[in-house]
Parts: structure tokens; sequence; C-alpha cells
């Protein structure tokens, strides 16, 4: 952690990621004004003292907003993310240790997933489901896990045949403990680091799809939303889409900062790579 | 003396080239020995002879595709992985890379626990066990902290063997036991290995194309050719007088220490032929110097003597020289 502080980019990347992460978690210290609550008399105010930011078309505090906004940004983004690398962990592990014919399925399968476009995903999938948060999340599964599941895969294809893991095997070691202490911690550690730069990914992601009306649900704040209501309104009160848009390039910036700064300090090979 | 292990006519194939033109190659081609309690065999020959795969078939890491392995009362090599199971804590494997064999992220301690681990032995504590092994192989307790990359080839050996005698095993079964590791660490691993061998009453099988390993710890010796043993014998004999012509030639090619007492060496014309053409007759005739007619079209019987069994037509007598000898000095 010290040696990423060390880095200028790295530094100020941790400087971001923090004060959108504590303005998160400390959303309801920052501000007073409920994020949801309608005041039609407040429409449309430029930023003051009094609201930070301004407020929107229904006269709600933009700045409550974009906190209460980045909570919901940053536990999609950390949740969905959480949940691809468990899910491309094991299903990585499966198809570069087990049986060619499975392998051959799954590469398969990741391949088809993979050549869908985002958005029509998204589509088809908030079609089938309704807009939710849930969807936002298995869409960025969905987008994730087989680029996870293909890195894992190809890591633990060359382990498999290594001689420890002979060696693991001649002990009388079962498949599930060969992955576990075997192969896994050595395969694990340039995927954390992938995933890390992948969190502004699926924060634009989650943006994405509530700008387009298919992730969270009105009243509830998204940065996405915030920049839709904005959008609308961009000629005559461009705070709105400014106070929408500026969160996610400021955290977006931030998480890329920090995760390219780690992978350089950790991991050198991977520098050409992405 | 008993048999603990009984190798009967092994023959390990692999299918090799691509799908249409698939072919298969025998790798181990019918080979056939005993083991005694306590007894080590050694297993000499060339890269690519088949010795590591006799021996991971053995171990059951390799299916064989024609004879029978019995490994004390049980026929092992019928059995699935989950019935071999508890027969491998009673056989155990160390194999040619040091460091490479053990796993990069767990540290010593836990890689020597590992095989109480794997079967669940709750009677005996880690914690005793993991330094009385490291005191057993000659390093200290505080090894258990380190891991693989911070060790020494010779340190990661001794971690090696202190893993293989975990849990007492009847058998063990040492691929390169000294590849990798600086003349005077073989020295230290080797004697290693023989005084556990003498404590434990292990017996071993070393698999080594080092023929100064094999004079230094084994009793008996089996020289393998193109995946047939083709002299099997009291190593002390095999020494003195080789009567394989192709043992004759790797003893030749032995390096003496004493540089005065030079022998004539027995220099084998050709290469190694392949496995996917395998010579006629006695397959070792294309580079044999007492070749005859009748080796390039009839196979050699494994002659069994009373302590030697050789593959050979016309086996040597003691001190044969080659005929018209291409000798280098």
């Amino acid at each position: 952690m010290m040696r990423v502080l060390r880095e200028p980019l790295g530094a100020f990347g941790i400087a971001l990621v923090l004060l959108m992460v504590g303005g998160a978690v400390f959303a309801d210290l920052l501000t007073s004004y409920d994020p949801s609550r309608i005041s039609p008399r407040d429409r449309f105010q430029a930023p003051s003292l009094d609201h930070l930011l301004g407020t929107d078309h229904l006269g709600r505090d933009l700045f409550s907003r974009v906190l209460h906004g980045g909570r919901i940004a940053l536990s999609v983004a950390l949740f969905a993310t959480a949940t691809s690398l468990a899910i491309g962990v094991v299903l990585g592990l499966v198809a570069g240790y087990g049986p060619r014919w499975l392998d051959a399925v799954m590469l398969l399968l990741f391949d088809s997933i993979k050549s869908f476009p985002t958005v029509m995903l998204a589509l088809a999938l908030v079609t089938l489901f309704g807009p939710s948060l849930t969807a936002v999340v298995i869409v960025v599964v969905l987008v994730n896990v087989p680029g996870y599941a293909r890195i894992i895969r190809t890591q633990t294809l060359a382990l498999k045949g290594s001689e420890f893991v002979t060696a693991a095997q001649s002990m009388g070691a079962g498949t599930v403990r060969i992955l576990r202490h075997h192969i896994m911690p050595n395969v694990i550690s340039p995927l954390l680091i992938l995933a890390s730069m992948d969190i502004p990914v699926v924060i634009a992601i989650e943006a994405g799809m509530s700008f387009l009306g298919l992730g969270v649900r009105p009243p509830t704040p998204s940065w996405g939303s915030i920049l839709n209501d904005g959008f609308t309104a961009i000629r005559d009160t461009p705070w709105i889409a400014v106070a929408g848009g500026l969160p996610i390039i400021l955290t977006t910036l931030g998480f890329t900062f920090l995760g390219e700064t780690m992978r350089d300090l950790f991991d050198p090979r991977l520098k050409r790579r992405v | 003396m008993s048999g603990i292990l009984e190798v009967r006519d092994v023959e390990v194939t692999f299918e090799v080239g691509p799908l249409m033109r698939r072919r298969s190659i025998l790798g181990v081609a019918g080979v056939s020995f005993d083991l005694h309690a306590g007894e080590t065999f050694a297993i000499v020959g060339e890269s690519g002879s088949g010795k590591t795969t006799l021996a991971r078939a053995i171990n059951g890491l390799q299916g064989i595709s024609a004879g029978s392995i019995r490994f004390g009362e049980e026929r092992i090599d019928t059995l699935g992985g989950r019935a071999m199971k508890p027969l491998r804590r009673r056989m155990s494997m160390m194999f040619q890379d040091p460091v490479g064999s053990l796993s990069p992220r767990m540290k010593v301690g836990n890689l020597i626990a590992e095989p109480f681990r794997i079967h669940e032995i709750v009677d005996k504590n880690p914690s005793v066990e993991v330094p009385r092994l490291l005191s057993l192989v000659g390093l200290t307790p505080e090894f258990a902290d380190r891991y693989p990359h911070q060790l020494s080839g010779g340190q990661a050996r001794r971690v090696g063997v202190a893993r293989a005698i975990a849990l007492n095993p009847a058998l063990i079964i040492a691929d390169e036991p000294t590849a990798g590791l600086d003349v005077s660490v073989q020295g230290e691993v080797l004697n290693l290995l023989n005084d556990l061998r003498e404590r434990l009453g292990l017996a071993m099988i070393i698999i080594t194309h080092n023929l100064h390993v094999v004079h230094h710890v084994a009793d008996r010796m089996a020289v393998m050719y193109l995946g047939r043993f083709v002299e099997v014998g009291d190593t002390d004999e095999v020494f003195r007088a080789p009567r394989h012509p192709y043992t004759a030639a790797l003893l030749s090619a032995n390096p003496e220490p004493d540089p005065d007492k030079a022998r004539d060496r027995i220099a084998l014309p050709a290469e190694v032929p392949s496995l996917l053409a395998r010579p006629a007759g006695c397959e070792f005739h294309s580079r044999c110097p007492w070749v005859a007619a009748r080796c390039k079209s009839e196979a050699p019987e494994f002659v069994q003597g009373r302590t030697r069994r050789v593959a050979c037509h016309t086996p040597l007598e003691p001190g044969a020289r080659p005929p018209e000898l291409e000798v280098t000095q």
C-alpha cells in the first residue's frame, strides 16, 4: 500500500477513491436533504451554499442524490465484481483442470456469451426480468465471467502438468484439494488486479443502464439517472448533467489509476496486456 | 524377505500424432521385476528409455495397457483413484525437480503436514510431526516457515524426502533424487536416503541416469533400453562384469574419478532408435559392437540366470572387448 502511495498516479487514485467511498459511506452526515424528497418550489435551482450542486426538475437536492447514488454505484460494483470473480475462478479451474471435452464445451459457452454486445445483453435481460439492480448485477457478471474464467483456465492448464501438482496427486490428494490449495493460490493474483481495474467499467455499466432506464428504478438515486435527468434539460440547467457526470468520471479515473499502479507494481508482466 | 512389489510384463502405450494418423508407441514394453522389503532397486537408462514412465505407472499416475502390478497383497494397476488412496499412504514418490515439486505458495510446514491432512490422520499432530520430520532429514524447525523459493536445491530435496517419509511408507520411488544438485549435495542426499532406509526399513526404487548414484545406494539394478530391461542383477556384479553390451557401454562411459585408471570407452554408433520405428530382432542390434546375423532377425529371450537376467543372444564374458575396436580414448 505504501508503494502505491509513493507513485503520484497511485496516490491521486487512492485520494479519489477514498473521496468517493467516504462520500457514499457518510452520505447522511454530509447532507441534511433526503435524496428522494420532492419539493416543487425548489426546482432547477443553480448551485448555491444551500444546495451545493443545485436541484433537479423535481426540486431534489443533487448533492445528496450524488452521494446516495455513489452508494448504489460502489456497492453494485463491489458486489458484482466479487460475484464475477467467484464464479469466474470456479469455472476457470473446472475448465482448465477437468476433462478436455468439458473444457471445449465451456470455452464455446464463454465465447458465445462474450460475443453479445453489452447493451443488447442488458436490453434482453431487462425485457425478461424488468429493470432492477439485480438485472445490472446479472449483466455485469455475464460480461465479466467469461474473461475471468479464461484467464484462470489458461493458467490452470499451464500448472496442471507441473511437478508439484503431480506430487500432490501421487500423495492421494483429491481434485478439490489440488484446485484449492495448489492451483488457485498460484493463478489468482493477476486476476485480482484485473478485477480491480474492471471496477470502473462496472460503474460505467451501472450508470449506463440506469441512464437508459434499465437499471435502478426512480426515485432511487443513481448517477446514471441523474445524468439522464440533466440530459433532458441540459440547455437551461447544465449543472444537473455535471452533477451526474462528474462523480462517474472521478470514480472511474480514481479506480483506473489505482488499478494500473497496482498492476505495474505487483505484476510487471501484465503491463502490455490490457 | 517378502516381496512388496511385483511388476509383471507391464506395458505403457502412448497415442501420438494427429487424429487421422494416430499411432501408438510403447513407452514401456514389457517390464517385470520384484522388489523385496528393505531393498533398493535402481533403474538406469538414457533419457527417453521409459524410466520415469515406469515409475509413474507403478505409482498409479499413468495407466498401463498390459501386465500387472502388485503392491503388497493387492493388485494396484486396476484400482481407481479412490481405491488407490489408502495404498498411497504406504507408497510415496519423489519427483525430479526438487523445488518444482513443492507447491510455491505453501510454506514448508504445510507442505510436510499435507500428507497427514490428505489422509485425515488425526492421531498425529502436525505441530509435533513437522519438526520431527524436519530434524530427521537434517533441517532445523525454523524451516517450517519458509517458502520453497527461499530454499536451496539441497534443502528443497530434503523437504521432499521429509514429505515422502511422513506417513512411514513401505516403498519410496525416487525419480532422479540427485538431479540438479551440486555433487557435494548429491552425496548428502544419498547418504540421507541410505540412512533413512536403514532406520525405517524402506524399500526404494531409484530412477537415475547417474551410475555413481546406483553404485552408492542400490542393492540391485536394472538397465533399461527403449522401454525394456536388458539386464537385471546385483549392483556389484553388474558393475564388475556387465553381460549385456549396452550395460558394458554405459559403464564404460561412466567418468572415473581416477585419471590414471583410464578405461577404454565402448563408443556406440548411431542414435537411440525412435520408439516409432523399433529395430527388428534385438532392438539393440543397430548400435551393438558385437552384433551378429542372428541379432537382426531374432529377438533374444530374457535369460534368467541365478542372480542375473540378460536379454542377449551372446552375453559377454567378463572383460570382453568389443570386436574391431572402435574405441575413443
